[in-house]
């Protein structure tokens, strides 16, 4: 089966059972998307499929044939940063950064269908990802800040 | 395939006694290039052994706290310390000292941190030492590395060492306007020398590059998904293995049928005891193999959560602790008295990222990538575990997805070396979520009993306080009180635990500031009062005072919603929290409002040091509110994240941190 992440093209070997997680870390070598529960309860592991924010651990592949994948490898471009990661830098978000990924894959997906999202928005949206390093205020303020630096 | 078992098992470990460092002065500059080093203390056997210096027999102690400085000669500066980067953003603000003593951009540092076989030991990084202690030595092995820059280009240029200022990794002449790069008079020397303990440091207030809210020196890594943590990591040839777990904490394996996984084309199993692992090419077959593995255990009784606290202060032993004066007569005779015990759970770190290790062997020399505070504890478990010397076991530690007190051993990191032994291949160990709940270790549980007194004019008269085996941290009340007894009474748990961020001193000061507010509420005192007229800390009060008069403690109260102070001193630093709470319909907490004010001395970096105490907040709110473990029988009941409840964004109140510098 073929697949497409960030504008590529990928075989997916022989077996179509597994879940994207595993095939994005353990196949394609792409980690940046993380492992952090199994159960779609932390998202840690967020990707977008046709824009929609989806726990990649419990997403099976044989479920994405002609959709459109993006993972944190694909948000940068040639050009640099994507706005969203410069203001996650610019508000000096994380500590241990393991569920940066996640909160930039699902923030992203948020961004994109409301540009200026209320806090009650983002907080609602967001509420999937778990940081246990506690950074969740400074997320929001550079969701916020993105808000305005994406327009 | 069964291979032969390894020696792990059998627990007669022999310490090595051998101090055979394979790092030495000559290897050290090889590797390094030219330039001028600065080893922290004499006391440590490799900074001696670089030194040229003859160890002392076995009375070595490279315990001690150490790092080393290099400046090479392309003006690279790298600093070698063995503690590691878990998210508390030590690998920005150690860099930020380095380069104010140092006179040097903050980018043209390299931290080479928790590598065994690169960097000086470490106990490990835990017990907010590392900005404290390494902090303070990484910048008297600057500054000397700095004065021994000018000595060299003041004998070099044969002027006097008055004459020369260094800015921005030059030193200068201030008269001649002479200048080179550190680079320049370093040039094809060698040279290494002791840390100069009585040297001068630029005091805080003029601090140029620490003192600043430099922002993460890695940051983009993280923000790109580009940084690999250890569970990122892979190395040509590695299998992955996976180990056969029981249903709870010390259950005995009786009978295991291994024949069903065995046939699975690629999979090798590795029995030695209670130890069954599987090692495949790929971790699917892992899971597998495990799968078809029948196993019979036989579990040893233990509590569940609801005995669990009579079972604490029942095998609790006498205690060690401080008393003074006659506490039970002040209780006895005091106008106002409280009483109250308090349960404390057990709970879970819950790393971001489990434990995840890859071993690989060559020869006798192992050499482990994984996430812990602890790489030297963890080339001690390697070393003990498979009876090799130091230098066959190395243990190197890429920043890591957090610990929080979590990650001080090397569960992965043995599983990971034992089954890359016995398949002579390298093998990847990565935790699941659930294999995180099971095995890795609680912080805690305990009962604190205390019983305390006041007069009416709200004067402490007594304090009893007993922990039962949540920990000593804290214990000790900063109130002034003439008859006092705190004693901490430690358990053999019946689950596994260890640190925790902070230790015990959450629940310490927790219990110990309800007791307080009881006790003012029984003569009808304002609990800030009563505490400002017990307290003779200085710094304790600055904090409470700062929090209470930012959080408006006097005037904004709302009769539906309640409002608490506590305070505390820990580790060298003070921080007192006021917080606004409702009662909501389910008859649960909500934190509306948090205002804490916190001070530690100087401040390296105010916008990570704000990060810290934020994220402190968001986690204390999970320990207070809903977080614990559940557990029957010693068997796990909520091991996953849809069934323990950690802090997420919906939790989070408005917060706003007063940091007094």
């Amino acid at each position: 089966m073929e697949i497409i992440i960030n504008d590529k093209k990928y075989d997916t070997g022989p077996d179509d059972s597994v879940n994207l997680l595993y095939l994005l870390r353990e196949q394609l070598e792409l980690t940046g998307s993380k492992y952090g529960c199994g159960e779609g309860a932390c998202g840690a592991c967020t990707v977008l499929v046709d824009g929609n924010p989806i726990p990649s651990c419990i997403t099976p592949i044989r479920s994405l044939k002609n959709k459109k994948i993006l993972t944190i490898e694909g948000v940068a471009n040639k050009n640099g940063l994507h706005p969203l990661q410069q203001a996650f830098l610019d508000e000096d978000v994380f500590q241990c950064g393991y569920c940066a990924s996640g909160m930039i894959m699902s923030s992203l997906s948020l961004l994109e269908k409301k540009p200026s999202p209320t806090e009650e928005e983002i907080i609602s949206a967001m509420d999937r990802n778990i940081c246990r390093c506690g950074t969740y205020p400074r997320i929001v303020k550079a969701i916020k800040r993105a808000s305005v630096s994406m327009k | 395939m069964r291979t032969t078992p390894t020696q792990l098992e059998k627990e007669e470990l022999q310490p090595s006694s051998l101090h055979k460092f394979s790092l030495d002065r000559r290897k050290f500059f090889k590797m390094l290039g030219s330039g001028v080093a600065i080893t922290f203390l004499i006391t440590d056997s490799l900074g001696k052994q670089l030194l040229g210096e003859k160890m002392s027999g076995n009375g070595v102690d490279d315990t001690t706290v150490n790092a080393w400085i290099h400046v090479g000669e392309n003006n690279v500066v790298t600093v070698y310390t063995g503690k590691v980067e878990i998210g508390q953003n030590i690998r920005t603000s150690l860099a930020q000292l380095v380069a104010e003593e140092l006179y040097v951009a903050v980018d043209t540092i390299e931290m080479v941190m928790g590598d065994t076989g690169l960097t000086p030991y470490d106990r490990g990084t835990f017990g907010s030492l590392s900005m404290p202690v390494m902090g303070s030595l990484l910048r008297k092995a600057a500054a000397s590395a700095r004065e021994l820059l000018l000595d060299m280009a003041a004998k070099e240029w044969k002027v006097s060492k008055a004459s020369l200022k260094a800015e921005n990794g030059v030193v200068k002449n201030i008269s001649s306007k002479k200048s080179a790069r550190y680079g320049e008079i370093i040039k094809g020397k060698k040279l290494l020398q002791k840390v100069n303990q009585k040297i001068d440091l630029i005091p805080a207030d003029e601090w140029k590059i620490a003192g600043t809210s430099f922002p993460k020196v890695n940051g983009v890594s993280f923000v790109t998904g580009e940084h690999q943590y250890a569970s990122d990591l892979k190395i040509p040839g590695m299998m992955h293995g996976k180990i056969l777990r029981g249903p709870a904490y010390e259950s005995k394996l009786e009978s295991v049928d291994l024949s069903k996984a065995e046939s699975i084309p690629g999979v090798t199993i590795i029995r030695d005891g209670n130890f069954v692992g599987v090692v495949a090419p790929d971790v699917r077959t892992t899971e597998k193999a495990i799968a078809l593995i029948q196993d019979q255990w036989m579990t040893v009784p233990k509590p569940s959560r609801d005995e669990i606290f009579d079972y604490l202060v029942q095998h609790a032993d006498e205690g060690r602790g401080d008393s003074k004066g006659d506490v039970s007569n002040a209780f006895k005779n005091a106008a106002a008295k409280v009483e109250h015990d308090f349960h404390i759970d057990y709970i879970a770190h819950v790393p971001l990222e489990t434990r995840s290790a890859i071993a690989e062997w060559i020869d006798d020399k192992v050499t482990v990538w994984t996430g812990t505070q602890r790489p030297f504890g963890v080339q001690e478990e390697l070393m003990k575990g498979f009876h090799i010397t130091k230098e066959n076991a190395r243990v190197i530690v890429p920043d890591t997805g957090s610990g929080y007190g979590g990650k001080h051993t090397g569960d992965a990191a043995l599983e990971a070396a034992r089954l890359a032994k016995a398949v002579k291949k390298p093998v990847k160990v990565t935790w699941t979520r659930e294999e995180e709940f099971n095995w890795a270790y609680f912080r805690p549980a305990g009962v604190i009993d205390v019983k305390a007194s006041c007069t009416n004019e709200g004067l402490l008269t007594s304090w009893q306080f007993h922990n039962y085996n949540s920990g000593g941290s804290g214990i000790e009340t900063p109130y002034d009180v003439a008859n006092k007894e705190e004693k901490y009474h430690p358990v053999k748990s019946p689950l596994r635990q260890g640190s925790y961020r902070g230790l015990a001193g959450t629940a310490n000061i927790f219990a110990r500031e309800c007791i307080m507010d009881d006790l003012a509420s029984s003569i009808k005192m304002d609990p800030l009062e009563f505490r400002l007229k017990n307290m003779t800390s200085p710094r304790l009060r600055d904090v409470l005072v700062a929090a209470t008069e930012k959080f408006g403690y006097k005037n904004k109260k709302s009769a539906e919603h309640g409002y608490g102070i506590a305070c505390g001193e820990e580790k060298g630093s003070s921080i007192a929290t006021c917080a606004e709470v409702v009662t909501q319909v389910d008859g649960s907490f909500k934190v509306l409002r948090l205002v804490a004010a916190f001070e530690c001395g100087a401040i390296v970096n105010p916008s990570n040091l704000e990060n810290q105490i934020l994220g402190a907040l968001v986690q204390g709110i999970g320990g207070a509110l809903f977080e614990a473990v559940d557990f029957k029988e010693g068997k796990i009941l909520n091991a996953s994240l849809s069934h323990y409840r950690v802090p997420r964004f919906s939790d989070v109140p408005v917060i706003e941190i007063v940091m007094l510098n």
